[in-house]
């Protein structure tokens, strides 16, 4: 078995860690300050190929895989991670429209997501719950050649930073009667409904959609009717989870970095606090979870790559990474004691960061059901 | 066009800190020690690639460094080198900037005919900024340093902006010619995915002694003339004074002291 990245890898990272460390700080205040994505950097982003990296290239992305979008996002979020928090989200959208679009959808929408022309958006969560998908009261009605889409989308990743959103909608009765819509913000009846002001991942647009007798081409229906849930919980559980995962290694990271940067530098006692034991364990117990995690995260970006199916892994990965993110974060906070409550020191900003991570993309609880559900059957 | 671009795999500079010294050598532990492209001789590619773009041609990155810099080579192709040399071979270890030089030079007079050589003025280890005009010696053709752009040819002749101490000469210069570049000549290109995937189909020819006709009193230790005499770490000290003057009084004194100390 070989943990080794390869030559491509690591030449991926590297040219990652050199875009994020000159493009992102000069833009970071003004995101903690408005909360808003900075969509100038959108074009960049397009033209270096992050947001084209699972995008077939024949749809303008270069198609090289999960490990490779992994990185991206693990050095963006070492920097900041409200960007490949709204990555990630951009990332599930072309996912969504690969696998399940017909020629033409992939023809009108792959290519402006890879080059940066707009972000990418999949709206599952109604005001009913996120965890309960099946329980989706927003309607799809068909009529004459077009679906009415009647209801509203909560806590929904780049929802004010793009022109077109993969919607899930109820279309029949029950878990089978829900059907995915390509919704572009120009139909009749779609609107932008309220954004919101979260304590962490600022820079990450999340905002409300709403649909008043939204207007929408059957052309536009996306895969089949009633195949909405499978398109839902294959996109969270293939590209959504490890993507928030990502997340968390990114936050982890920097973490890391910060803990023991400052162990290293503060001195009491006449040494520096890093020659203390339990300042010692602290970072030990980082180190550890940054490792940890990050092998689950890239093995669950190789499984992907290979075609394996990965539900449980991918819940794993998601749930651990991200609590152990925000446990992190808190020891590093202790071991920056007052400085690591000030707005000065970034700590404080990764706690606030690795909080917002938990319950989006589906909370721990529904990552611990996916792995009884397999844990349970692993012995039969 | 051709245009060959020099780099040298260094050591990162964010790792210096675990760089340590062998006493007996004299010499970097490098082992370890992730390296890069030299700063200002990955300005002085995408200089060669800008060139390329206006003028056509093609770029070729030249190293002499150890086989285990292959993935360092390939990072320039994936900035968008067409193709690369890396000379290495034991007879080569020990060199100093003059039998650097002449290998190189030697490499390069295997590529001709060429037009622009370009290199960045120093490295970040070695400092020396002896290399690029040593290369011109051996070639026999013109040598500009401090270059700070390179703007658009007429008629063969380029024009070559080169810093001095209190301003630039404005050089007209024909090809062939060695430019070596300082930091402000260009902001390096990122390297996309797209060129990360092309770079692996890229070539990278590796060169012995076996493929250059070199003369064997100038490679290596023995064609080293400048030694290491002593490689030393400095230790950094700091003189902390504290002024007890009344505030107009302290500025002062402050005032004669960095006058004093050459601050101003």
């Amino acid at each position: 078995m070989d943990f080794k990245l390869s030559e491509r890898e690591e030449l991926l990272r590297k040219s990652m860690r050199e875009f994020a460390e000159k493009e992102i700080p000069p833009r970071m205040e003004a995101m903690e300050e408005t909360g808003e994505f900075p969509v100038d950097l959108l074009k960049k982003m397009g033209d270096v190929g992050i947001l084209g990296v699972i995008t077939p290239p024949e749809y303008g992305g270069t198609g090289m895989g999960n490990l490779a979008r992994i990185i991206i996002l693990e050095e963006m979020g070492r920097v900041c991670p409200a960007i490949p928090m709204a990555l990630q989200v951009h990332h599930m959208a072309t996912q969504a429209l690969s696998k399940f679009g017909n020629e033409e959808q992939k023809k009108r929408y792959l290519p402006p997501l890879a080059k940066g022309e707009t972000m990418g958006v999949v709206a599952v969560t109604d005001p009913t719950g996120g965890s309960d998908v099946a329980g989706i009261k927003t309607s799809a009605k068909l009529d004459g050649d077009n679906y009415i889409l009647n209801g509203r989308k909560c806590f929904i990743t780049n929802s004010h930073v793009s022109d077109f959103w993969v919607v899930i909608a109820r279309t029949g009765e029950g878990g089978r009667g829900l059907s995915a819509f390509i919704v572009e913000k120009s139909f009749s009846g779609a609107k932008l409904g309220r954004k919101e002001n979260k304590v962490g991942l600022r820079g990450a647009n999340t905002g409300e959609l709403v649909f008043q007798n939204c207007v929408v081409p059957k052309a536009n229906l996306l895969g089949h009717e009633g195949e909405g849930m499978n398109i839902a919980i294959q996109n969270i559980g293939e590209t959504g989870r490890p993507g928030m995962a990502s997340v968390a290694l990114g936050i982890l990271n920097a973490v890391l970095e910060q803990a023991v940067k400052f162990a290293n530098e503060r001195t009491l006692y006449g040494k520096s606090i890093g020659t203390l034991q339990a300042v010692q364990w602290h970072i030990a117990e980082i180190y550890a979870d940054l490792e940890i995690a990050r092998l689950l995260v890239y093995r669950v970006g190789w499984m992907r790559d290979n075609n394996i199916r990965c539900d449980a892994e991918s819940a794993l990965a998601k749930q651990f990474a991200c609590e152990a993110a925000a446990r992190s974060a808190r020891k590093a906070i202790e071991i920056h004691g007052s400085y690591g409550v000030m707005k000065e020191y970034p700590v404080q900003r990764l706690l606030r960061d690795a909080l917002v991570t938990i319950p989006a993309g589906g909370t721990g609880e529904i990552s611990k059901l996916v792995m009884s559900r397999h844990a349970l059957n692993m012995f039969k | 066009m051709r245009i060959i671009a020099c780099l040298k795999p260094v050591p990162d500079p964010k790792h210096w800190g675990r760089l340590a010294l062998d006493p007996k050598t004299k010499t970097l532990i490098r082992e370890g020690i992730p390296n890069i492209i030299n700063p200002l001789d990955k300005k002085a590619l995408e200089a060669a690639l800008q060139l390329r773009e206006r003028e056509g041609g093609e770029v070729i990155t030249i190293s002499m460094a150890p086989i285990s810099t292959k993935p360092v080579l390939r990072e320039g192709l994936a900035m968008g080198a067409d193709w690369s040399i890396l000379l290495s071979d034991l007879a080569f270890v020990g060199s100093d900037a003059l039998a650097t030089s002449y290998i190189l030079a030697t490499a390069i007079k295997k590529l001709a005919p060429y037009d622009l050589i370009l290199c960045g003025d120093q490295t970040l280890d070695g400092c020396t900024s002896l290399v690029s005009p040593q290369i011109a010696e051996f070639l026999d053709i013109p040598n500009l340093m401090h270059v700070s752009a390179i703007e658009a040819q007429t008629r063969g002749v380029f024009r070559v902006r080169s810093q001095i101490e209190y301003g630039y000469m404005l050089v007209e210069i024909m090809p062939p010619m060695v430019l070596s570049v300082v930091k402000e000549v260009n902001e390096p290109r990122y390297i996309t995915l797209m060129n990360i995937l092309e770079a692996e189909r890229k070539e990278i020819r590796v060169w012995s002694s076996k493929d250059l006709s070199l003369d064997e009193p100038w490679v290596g230790l023995k064609g080293s003339p400048s030694q290491m005499a002593d490689l030393i770490i400095p230790t950094m000290k700091r003189k902390g004074e504290i002024l007890q003057e009344e505030p107009l009084e302290m500025a002062n004194v402050l005032a004669d002291r960095l006058h004093r100390y050459r601050y101003c």
